[in-house]
């Protein structure tokens, strides 16, 4: 197992490496720089700024400082916010998008089950419609319009939850709700499928004829099957949700990461876009290495390559 | 001998978009203590159904028992809620299913299985469940139970996970075992292995078996009476030698025709019935075997066949027993193994009317 996690952890620092790279120059192919504005500045001034911020140096210059420099974790200082370094933006914004995300990956993979496995066992039912209902309104309806519903009836109308800001628990209810309804619905429908599929095995009546009863057949021998394409999505969807919302963070103005990933890149904010996208790939990364931890763990025909063969 | 299970005139029927299926079409038979029933037939011919309703298994809905009674130890199953089942099933009857690379728990150990059945029937601890389990592996033949009993399924063997299959079955002393074609799916040489391992323990634990299969050499091996089914009705039943050495029933001659024999060594092609099952969703008029069978009379499509018995404990639905009906010869291949049985009537008794 040490040698498997150990030889996955390898992969991904080539991965990483991989992803740094193709942003770095992808980004500086992107017409502009970070002092591109309106007001064009005199050609000196641009001339110190590059000189300062290393843009002057050769591109291999620059892309053998930046690495080095994420290899010390240090993304560098950001060209737009003057007196904050990135690693200053993304430990600030990230502790906020983290409890926000995994209140909503809690909400979403809690009802999600609990609605997919109700519309399995009662497969063609109404309790299955209802809760079918319920998941298409969740992947129809976009999540600023969720939010924007939240906050005009339970905050304004009903006065149950503030409305935005974050400071207390009471705070990042609504906003978890809204962040959670999509993959709630989506976690599901995956379930219902996924149940449907496993009741109709052959040792489900296996179970059953041995007398078990309905309860324990879902409990024991259902749900535990049913998992893996829920455990499979689990992976991109905590990093994306992890890493916070630009939309719902801003329509409940809490101080997340979700708004560098999209103000960074409209500013070529050059230190900032290779911070977050970094930032980003690590927990990709290690959300795919525990998906494939947990396939295991489940499942014990799915061996770990370098794990010990079967006892 | 006592009876420890009989099935009364069952009907069941599955309501599917394009009408109701009546898949059991009045299937009457009945099963001793001890004794070991075959049923056969062809794919579609209603054997697994009426095996599985003897379980309430099928799924309800879209199965439906339509009419008739499953009477166990004398007590009727129809009526029976699933929690009143959940006391029967595993403990009172198991069943072995036809495939053991699918029915087993892919990531339960094999072990848990056999444990579930104790705890929830014989009321085990957890501790007392496991030694139990370990000495049913052993009891099935499968080496090593100490060890085997903390594996996975996919650990196994399909022969070894068709014994494990065996050992949940008889986990909790069932009093009558459903085995749904538990050869089909394993090789020559395991078959007769599992045969051997079923006929060994049935008489240690003297327990009834209903053997469903659609291999007649199978049937030869284990059984003690054959009922043949066609289109959700019993054909004919009897006991082995009645069905192998004196069968009346033209389906029986088909399918005993179809049989490869190693006497048969001359150049003559296997036998085959032509055509195919009928529809039941709308069984025909008259016979259900008319419009295949070669020796079909004009009364074959008009009415159904009565029930008539040859002996003591043989049973065929076929007008040729009629006294009126013409004398005709069965196929070559099973004429020359009929032999004359002492126990035959000299007449053929009716003993049902045809519906």
């Amino acid at each position: 197992m040490a040698k498997y996690i150990g030889k996955r952890l390898l992969y991904m620092l080539i991965s990483l490496w991989l992803i740094i790279t193709a942003t770095f120059f992808f980004m500086r192919i992107a017409p502009g720089n970070p002092f591109t504005s309106e007001k064009q500045l005199p050609p000196e001034i641009e001339a110190n700024l590059n000189a300062h911020y290393g843009l002057d140096k050769p591109w291999y210059a620059q892309y053998g400082d930046y690495l080095l420099k994420v290899v010390k974790w240090d993304f560098g200082p950001s060209f737009k916010y003057k007196s904050q370094t990135v690693n200053d933006l993304i430990s600030e914004g990230f502790p906020v998008s983290f409890i926000l995300g995994m209140e909503a990956i809690l909400l979403a993979v809690a009802f999600g089950l609990i609605l997919g496995i109700i519309a399995a066992l009662k497969h063609n039912k109404w309790q299955d419609y209802t809760a079918m209902i319920i998941a298409v309104a969740g992947i129809s309806v976009p999540s600023f319009i969720m939010a924007t519903f939240l906050q005009y009836f339970l905050a304004i109308k009903m006065g149950i939850f503030p409305v935005a800001r974050f400071e207390t628990f009471m705070h990042t209810v609504l906003p978890a709700l809204a962040l959670a309804s999509t993959p709630m619905a989506f976690i599901a429908r995956l379930t219902r499928s996924s149940m449907l599929e496993v009741m109709s095995n052959d040792y489900i009546k296996t179970a059953k004829a041995k007398g078990l009863s309905q309860g324990v057949i879902t409990v024991k021998h259902a749900i535990r099957n049913a998992l893996l394409p829920v455990v499979t999505y689990m992976g991109p969807l905590t990093a994306g949700i992890l890493t916070g919302s630009f939309v719902i963070e801003r329509i409940f103005g809490i101080p997340g990461l979700g708004a560098h990933f999209v103000t960074s890149i409209t500013n070529r904010d050059y230190t900032v876009i290779m911070g977050v996208t970094v930032f980003y790939s690590i927990i990709l990364l290690a959300s795919i290495l525990l998906v494939d931890i947990a396939y295991g763990i489940i499942d014990p025909r799915i061996k770990l390559a370098g794990g010990k063969k079967g006892e | 001998m006592e009876k420890i299970l009989e099935v009364k005139d069952l009907e069941v029927s599955f309501q599917t978009y394009g009408g109701s299926v009546k898949a059991v079409r009045g299937v009457s038979f009945d099963l001793h203590k001890g004794e070991t029933l075959a049923i056969v037939g062809e794919s579609g011919s209603g054997k697994s159904v009426t095996s599985q309703t003897i379980m309430k298994l099928i799924p309800m809905p879209p199965g439906k028992i339509t009419g008739g009674q499953i009477l166990f130890n004398g007590d009727d199953i129809v009526p029976k809620t699933e929690k009143q089942m959940e006391k029967i099933r595993g403990k009172e009857i198991s069943m072995i299913f036809q495939d053991p690379m699918t029915s087993l728990n892919p990531t339960m150990k094999i072990g848990t299985q056999i444990m579930e059945g104790l705890i929830k029937h014989q009321n085990m601890s957890k501790q007392a469940a496991k030694t139990r389990a370990v000495e049913l592996l052993n009891l099935v033949g499968i080496p090593m139970p100490e060890r085997r009993v903390n594996q996975y399924p996919h650990e196994f063997s399909g022969g070894m996970r068709q014994r494990a299959m065996i050992a949940i079955a008889l986990a909790a002393n069932p009093k009558l075992l459903i085995a749904d074609e538990p050869t089909t799916a394993l090789d020559v040489t395991i078959q007769a292995q599992i045969l051997d391992l079923m006929k060994d323990l049935q008489s240690k634990m003297d327990t009834s078996i209903i053997f469903i299969t659609h291999d007649l050499g199978v049937v030869a091996n284990v059984a003690d009476r054959v009922a043949v089914m066609y289109a959700g009705q019993i054909v004919e039943m009897g006991t082995v030698d009645e069905i192998f050495y004196d069968p009346r029933h033209p389906y029986t001659w088909g399918l005993l025709a179809s049989m490869p024999s190693l006497d048969n060594d001359n150049k003559a092609e296997l036998a085959a019935i032509p055509g195919t099952p009928p529809d039941l969703t709308n069984p025909p008029k008259g016979d259900a075997f008319a419009a295949r069978n070669q020796y079909a009379l004009a009364i074959d499509f008009e009415e159904e066949p009565p029930m008539y018995q040859i002996s003591e404990t043989h049973f065929a639905k076929t007008w040729l027993l009629h006294p009126d009906a013409p004398k005709v010869e069965p196929p070559e291949a099973v004429k020359n193994r009929m032999r004359q049985l002492s126990s035959t009537f000299d007449q053929a008794v009716l003993v049902k009317e045809g519906k």
